[in-house]
């Protein structure tokens, strides 16, 4: 039989730790679903995701029953819309957003994601309707999630749609301002953006994927805390070791729970997605192992250099497990959903400009950030320029997800609720950059992306 | 399949009857059982086999967790599958 100390371990990590699955999140190919009626179109959108994602749900829950592990979301990602309804005979892409969003609330799942355009080289007539709908499709809907791609190191920076995003930030801002400005934290500018990312806010289902794929994310910072505490003032080396079998155990698992899923809903397994995902619960935070390697405070300095080791040791753990890799795989470091990095914020000790430096050795990019109200939406296309940039030199992906709280300035607190957390307003930087974004036109590709 | 069913919490009299007449009576098998006692704190590891269990998994479940509330227990069962991908490679 196992050894009964492993048993114990493994009950431990679940009950103290808070080791879960964090999502099983199920691709769905919408490509036939294009029709130059818009309504025929949402029905058949409705139709085909109600279809498919109808046990997903059912499914996750008995797989949690029976290995007794929480599986904390179940979640939807779609072919990106703008190329759904690109065929479609309206300029409002709004009721596809309405029927995501009853299509998630009938399957049970809280997010869907795909509400979607890649326009890193330019935007279709598809495109530049979809990104017009964004605010008032965040706003009217309760689990849709939007993603506009606009930079890749293949393709260089589209500073146009740069420039775009900011004004649709604040836009969606606007309207989401009773609740603080929500719609902007289900909505991600990405460079580099993956096709198998089965994490909210960013998934969308890439063209490159099968007709329906089921993705798995894994978790786990507390096990990983938990385990560098057992190894408290030993050299790197042994940090890293200790991290790579810790996340080796975590990603076993989460292949485990995706191949029974796969199997159980005769889907094909896609990927393993390696990530630490922190929540703002206390014990599941990405920062909190950073000062367990000796840091003070998560922004001091040395936080770079403790996340470049723990990322790449959480890769080199978990690629081992899994059969196929994907996704985002890294550390997450998304503020306001980490409780130790909200209280590092507060004490304004982690800045935006560590954290920008900080996502050059992780994933995925400045997440879920809350600045002043009255930030000008120039400075926000700015701050998205310099993060798309780490992405595109870096040949990573990096990611943009700030939210302009109406109404609020630098010091105060907010409140999103749920797996969103709370984030204290983080000071930018006053002076404009409004002439550089109003250039427009295309930053080129780096050199090194001429690889052929 | 065959699952862990793993019992922690104090030491008292029966507890090993107790969740042994609840498996016996829905015909599962137990393959194994080992038990610690370490300073008043009891913990015991089965594996079984539910293979001629007469009631679905839940309901076996749930029968386990009502033998842990009456004594004072908490009972889990767990297919051994998720242990064996984190400790054997």
């Amino acid at each position: 039989m196992l050894n009964q100390r492993d048993i114990l371990q493994t009950i431990r990590m679940i009950d103290k730790q808070h080791l879960d699955i964090r999502t099983i999140t199920m691709g769905i190919s919408l490509q036939d679903c294009a029709h130059p009626d818009p309504k025929r179109c949402s029905e058949k959108i409705y139709g085909k995701i109600t279809k498919y994602a109808k046990e997903l749900v059912k499914t996750g829950e008995t797989i949690e029953r029976e290995m007794g592990i929480p599986i904390v979301n179940k979640r939807i990602s779609v072919t990106p819309i703008a190329m759904v309804a690109e065929s479609c005979e309206t300029e409002d892409y709004v009721s596809f957003a309405r029927a995501l969003d009853q299509a998630a609330a009938d399957c049970g799942v809280n997010f869907i994601g795909g509400f979607s355009a890649l326009v890193h080289k330019g935007c279709t007539v598809g495109d530049q309707r979809l990104i017009a709908s964004i605010p008032a499709a965040l706003a009217q809907t309760e689990r849709v999630c939007a993603s506009v791609n606009v930079a890749t190191t293949k393709a260089g920076i589209n500073m146009d749609a740069v420039a775009q995003m900011g004004q649709i930030i604040k836009e969606t801002a606007s309207l989401t301002a009773k609740q603080d400005g929500l719609g902007c934290a289900k909505l991600v500018v990405f460079a580099n953006a993956v096709e198998d990312n089965p994490f909210m806010a960013g998934a969308f289902h890439g063209v490159g994927e099968p007709e329906c794929v089921i993705n798995v994310g894994v978790s786990g910072p507390g096990v990983v805390h938990h385990a560098l505490q057992q190894v408290k003032g030993a050299p790197f080396d042994v940090v890293a070791e200790s991290i790579k079998k810790t996340a080796f155990q975590v990603t076993r698992m989460g292949q485990l729970v995706a191949q029974e899923a796969s199997a159980r809903l005769g889907v094909p397994f896609g990927v393993v997605d390696l990530s630490l995902a922190p929540t703002p619960a206390v014990g599941d935070s990405v920062a909190r192992i950073l000062e367990e390697m000796g840091l003070e405070t998560c922004g001091t300095h040395g936080t770079t250099a403790a996340l470049a080791l723990l990322n790449d040791a959480v890769k080199k753990g978990g690629v081992m497990a899994s059969g196929h890799v994907g996704g985002l795989s890294g550390a997450f470091i998304p503020v306001s959903e980490d409780e130790g990095m909200i209280a590092a914020a507060r004490t304004g000790v982690l800045s935006l400009e560590k954290l920008e430096a900080m996502t050059c050795v992780c994933s995925v990019g400045l997440d879920m950030i809350a600045v002043p109200g009255d930030t000008a939406a120039e400075t926000l296309s700015a701050i998205i320029a310099d993060e798309v940039a780490i992405g595109v030199v870096n040949q990573k992906t990096t990611a943009v997800r700030l939210i302009p709280a109406p109404g609020k300035v630098v010091g105060d607190q907010v409140e999103f609720g749920c797996l969103l957390g709370s984030a204290p307003v983080m000071e930018v930087r006053k002076p404009s950059s409004a002439a550089f974004i109003r250039r427009g036109g295309r930053i080129p590709a780096p050199l090194h992306s001429l690889r052929n | 399949m065959r699952a862990i069913i793993s019992v922690i919490g104090d030491d008292r009299k029966g507890i090993i009857a107790k969740v042994c007449a609840c498996l016996y009576e829905r015909e599962v098998n137990v393959l194994d059982i080992t038990q610690t006692l370490l300073q008043e704190y009891f913990t015991m590891v089965m594996l079984v086999d539910l293979k001629d269990c007469t009631c679905s998994f839940e309901a076996l479940q749930t029968a386990l967790t009502q033998v842990g509330q009456e004594m004072g227990l908490s009972i889990r069962i767990q297919n051994e599958e998720i242990f064996n991908a984190m400790h054997r490679v």
